[in-house]
């Protein structure tokens, strides 16, 4: 799925591309200071779930934080990047002044430049192959914040641009689950020429981009539009559409879908398995993030209820259990409480998230693990015993396995608490497909390049087949579904 | 969108409703059940499902009005629209022969116990009923019931319909006078757990299927989740039906009181705005 390197080169020798090399020398473009995001005052952000924290690049930062682009002959960022977004020809047409080419190039290679520019861990994926990180030993290219800056500037502009397709070939094909696996899955089938029918057993289209990651964060009216974009690309929605129990697979073959793409996630929350876990106010963090980004429970005319602690324990130190602290703190904790079992070194959370939830008050309590609950006469958690932990020898991770601190444990007065320990498969989907290949932990087994299960016409991406994973290797996975679905049915 | 084709009051709080579902009318089997969402600000929650129309396109449920959820969706009319509707969720009922079926429904349970007796019945079982409620107005779907039932013994609290006691004094009669295979039984969680103890005392195979709390019913939030045997599982995708005889019924019992405080709240601003509204000239 990577782009053609004759085409990187084909591209980059552009006239308007040689130009603006010659324009600017080298030694000036690495002078330059990477740009700071800027970002709403953490005292006012902590009173408002539905304020974005990052604020975007304005016109003149954009431009100069792409100037240090050095448009390199061998472009390795893009090899870092998932989705292989054509990496220095969007930011160049940023340095040119072109924001909205800057904006199409991105639409070239991924439906939802957007959101990706918003929750992309860029400093592990094309940030962490700039020449400036690898050669330079310098802060790299901000790539995330400008992509988050051309799609942006382009949604504004209010003029935006379609993504061309193919003439539509007639085939019918659907997705199983709306999140990123399934949207960009459906880009690339849309763009191909394909029928594409998108089903999503919730209310609302966009998966985990829509109950799971919080509006501080990504706007819903971001994703949104980029479903919008879509749908002007011919494809469709379908909600409150349960693939393999509404109707079954073989329903929508009988109504002529050709192939499937089953990107239906990582559902079932894990808990620990500790004394007390079920208790009231103990919750999984899909339900407190559910609550909160899908059904509005914190805003007053919604129906659906919502727990407010004043002392809330997050257990976990992934972007969920971030996410769901940092909701605590803005609906009214007065003290929210990161548990995590190992140091803050090992935190798979993005540092961005970390940094900002450490400026709005959260405290980090790093190598503790809770053992037990305890609760009021009513079944309300109140209190928590936790053990501290040391780190031992590297496990199958690579992080230092945690170990016990005999002895050390100590009680915490809490009222709420988030279990953010990860996730499992959804077993729907697979217990409906009983000729499905499935791994012992639920997930869908697939050949990893073509993403291909044992029922030929059925290809799957995202968490159901990793587990858990990010927004953009799911999005990774639903492109080169697509490919590969496409030269299956075409040599069919 | 689904539409209400029809609406039949059981009583002042119970309400039937026939809507339009043609895709779950045909893929739903006893013992499923379907989350619905009414109005834009609505919450999600889960009823199971008491009969369907597969020619006619359509489903049945039957709701009592105890909170915001259930009234709003008992405020609708025939040709209104129930905003979201997905399903079938849930196990179905392992339905097979096995001999003599006692089916218990508390209150508002019964109407998710008509497609299980229906069922059980259809399967070549002898089907034995025990419908109870608090008071007369309150036994709903007796003709039904009797429609797939071989013997049906109704008991009110009150004694104001057929006789007076706990549904667990009929269910008693019934293993006093004859040999019961399995025990189904539905209803308040309350009742279930004294029927459950109760079929213990008599070592016959019980099942419950379990109405708790939700919010996608896929398995996404574990809001649902029971201890049955010791182990957490979720009603949604492991359930809703569990060896009764195994289920924490008092830990059940404390979980769905996890928001009572808020779901009150909620039920008296409600109220207190169908009452403004009332009023407006």
């Amino acid at each position: 799925m990577s782009i053609d390197p004759e085409t990187i080169k084909k591209e980059r020798s552009a006239g308007w591309r040689e130009e603006l090399r010659s324009k600017t020398k080298n030694k000036d473009r690495v002078a330059i200071e990477r740009v700071h995001m800027p970002e709403l005052e953490a005292e006012i952000r902590v009173h408002h779930q539905d304020r974005e924290v990052n604020r975007g690049l304005t016109l003149a930062q954009a431009t100069l934080e792409a100037t240090r682009c050095m448009d390199c002959v061998t472009p390795t960022c893009i090899e870092g990047c998932p989705v292989s977004i054509n990496i220095p020809k969007f930011i160049k047409y940023i340095e040119s002044g072109d924001i909205l080419s800057a904006a199409s190039t991105l639409k070239e290679t991924n439906a939802l430049p957007a959101v990706c520019g918003r929750v992309c861990p860029q400093e592990k994926q094309c940030e962490s192959r700039c020449f400036y990180v690898e050669k330079l030993k310098k802060p790299p290219v901000a790539i995330g914040y400008l992509e988050r800056f051309a799609a942006d500037y382009e949604r504004e502009s209010g003029s935006c641009n379609i993504p061309e397709t193919l003439p539509p070939n007639g085939i019918k094909v659907a997705t199983v689950g709306s999140g990123p696996a399934a949207l960009a899955f459906a880009g690339d089938m849309a763009k191909y020429g394909y029928d594409v029918t998108v089903f999503e057993a919730l209310h609302e289209i966009g998966g985990v981009l829509k109950y799971g990651i919080p509006e501080f964060r990504l706007p819903n009216a971001i994703v949104d539009f980029e479903l919008e974009n879509l749908r002007k690309m011919g494809v469709k929605f379908v909600t409150n559409f349960i693939v393999g129990r509404t109707a079954t697979f073989d329903d929508l073959k009988e109504q002529g879908f050709k192939g499937f793409f089953i990107g239906s996630g990582a559902g079932l929350p894990r808990f620990m398995e500790i004394p007390g876990e079920n208790f009231n106010g103990i919750l999984s963090s899909n339900e407190y993030l559910t609550r909160v980004n899908l059904m509005g429970a914190h805003s007053d005319d919604s129906d659906t209820p919502i727990l407010r602690g004043k002392n809330v324990a997050v257990i976990g130190g992934g972007n969920t259990a971030m996410d769901s602290v940092r909701t605590a703190l803005r609906l009214g904790a007065e003290r929210a409480i990161i548990i995590y079992r190992r140091s803050e070194v090992e935190m798979p959370a993005r540092v961005e998230e970390v940094k900002h939830a450490k400026e709005e008050g959260v405290e980090f309590m790093t190598l503790c693990n809770p053992v037990e609950y305890f609760a009021d006469k009513n079944g309300r958690v109140n209190r928590m015993r936790v053990v501290r932990m040391g780190l031992g020898e590297p496990d199958a991770s690579g992080r230092r396995r945690p170990m016990v601190i005999e002895g050390s444990e100590f009680d915490l007065d809490v009222d709420l608490v988030i279990v953010a320990v990860g996730v499992s498969p959804n077993p729907l989907v697979p217990a409906s497909l009983p000729g499905l290949n499935v791994s012992r932990w639920g997930t869908i087994i697939v050949d990893e390049d073509k993403m291909q299960t044992s029922i030929p016409e059925m290809f799957a991406g995202g968490d159901i087949v990793r587990g858990g994973a990010t927004v953009i290797l799911a999005m990774g996975d639903g492109r080169r579904a697509a490919e590969h679905m496409h030269s299956f049915l075409m040599t069919k | 969108m689904n539409k209400i084709v029809e609406k039949e009051y059981f009583s002042e709080k119970v309400v039937k409703i026939v809507v339009e579902a043609p895709e779950i009318a045909r893929s739903r089997k006893a013992g499923n059940f379907v989350i619905l969402r009414v109005g834009e600000k609505g919450e999600r929650f889960p009823l199971t499902i008491a009969g369907a129309d597969p020619e006619k396109g359509t489903i049945i449920l039957v709701v009592q009005t105890v909170g915001v959820s259930s009234s709003k969706l008992a405020a609708l009319q025939p040709g209104d629209f129930i905003t979201d509707l997905v399903g079938p969720l849930g196990k179905a009922t392992h339905v097979e022969k096995k001999g003599t079926i006692l089916a218990a429904g508390g209150g508002v349970g019964i109407a998710p116990m008509l497609p299980i007796v229906e069922a059980f019945k259809k399967a070549g079982n002898r089907v034995v009923s025990v419908i109870a409620a608090r008071s007369r107005d309150l036994i709903i779907l007796e003709e039904q019931i009797r429609e797939w039932s071989d013997d049906v013994i109704v008991m009110t609290d009150d004694g104001s319909y057929g006789r007076q006691g706990l549904v667990t004094t009929g269910m008693e009669e019934v293993i006093l006078r004859e040999k019961v295979d399995e025990c189904i039984v539905i209803g308040p969680a309350i009742m279930m757990k004294f029927a459950a103890l109760l079929t213990k005392k008599y070592n016959i195979p019980t099942l419950a299927s379990l109405n708790t709390i939700m919010v996608d019913g896929t398995g996404m939030c574990g809001a649902c989740r029971v201890t049955v045997g010791g182990k957490t599982r979720f009603t949604c995708v492991d359930g809703p039906e569990f060896d009764a005889h195994q289920i924490d019924f008092d830990e059940m019992l404390m979980r769905l009181g996890g928001y009572r405080n808020e779901e009150k709240q909620a039920f008296d601003n409600y109220v207190h705005q169908c009452q403004c509204q009332k009023e407006k000239p």
